[in-house]
């Protein structure tokens, strides 16, 4: 079936993440590990136990890494901090790009992303999707 | 202990990678051996504490953890820039 003309293109990003290997690398590196990938809001949100902490800092690492599939940079991703996930009082979450993750998106015409994460047990998932203009 | 073994050793202790890391050749692909974006940030970590080193924001792209050699290259350049 033909797509109609009027439908919007599409980009989806899709990754995964172990909440065990977030939880080692915090172990291991402390906070020179989670100021290099989150930001201070992400940091605030996921506090509590370190298994939780791990699990929900593992759905944003899968997030971020969902946010360059639909980047699809050719040279260096942006940073990490340049893709943080804004998580409101009631627990849902958005993206908000900024920094070189911001200009990226902006030259490939990508706007309106969406983000929906999940984990169980020790993994973690993310998928985002933008709206891709002017195709 | 040469920066290639140095690299060889960190590699090993957190790079997570399936295979043995002795048997890479230095241009051997890492991400193509198994290395992950996450256990990539491992890596530079425990590079910048062998090394004594921190890498730029500029230098935290795929490239610079590509090989054995990259990242050799990226350490050297980092130092001879200090």
């Amino acid at each position: 079936m033909d797509v109609p003309r009027s439908a919007p293109r599409m980009r989806v990003g899709v990754d995964i993440a172990s909440a065990a290997d977030v939880r080692e690398s915090i172990e291991t590196f402390g906070d020179r590990y989670l100021d290099r990938i989150f930001t201070p809001h992400e940091r605030e949100v996921c506090q509590g136990p370190i298994d939780r902490m791990a699990t929900r800092l593992a759905a944003r690492f899968a997030a971020k890494e969902a946010v360059i599939k639909v980047l699809r940079p050719h040279a260096a991703a942006p940073n990490w901090r340049c893709m943080e996930v804004r998580t409101d009082s009631a627990g849902w979450s958005d993206l908000v790009l900024t920094g070189a993750a911001h200009e990226m998106a902006q030259a490939a015409e990508l706007r309106d992303f969406s983000l929906s994460m999940s984990h169980d047990h020790d993994v973690a998932t993310a998928v985002v999707v933008a709206v891709q203009e002017g195709t | 202990m040469s920066n290639e073994d140095k690299v060889r050793e960190v590699l090993t202790e957190q790079g997570k990678l399936p295979g043995n890391v002795a048997e890479l050749g230095i241009d051997d692909d890492l991400y193509q051996a198994g290395l992950t974006s996450h256990a990539s940030v491992n890596v530079m970590l425990a590079i910048e504490d062998e090394f004594d080193i921190e890498f730029p924001d500029e230098m935290l792209k795929k490239s610079t953890f590509a090989s054995i050699a990259a990242i050799d290259a990226a350490v050297q350049q980092i130092q001879s820039e200090s």
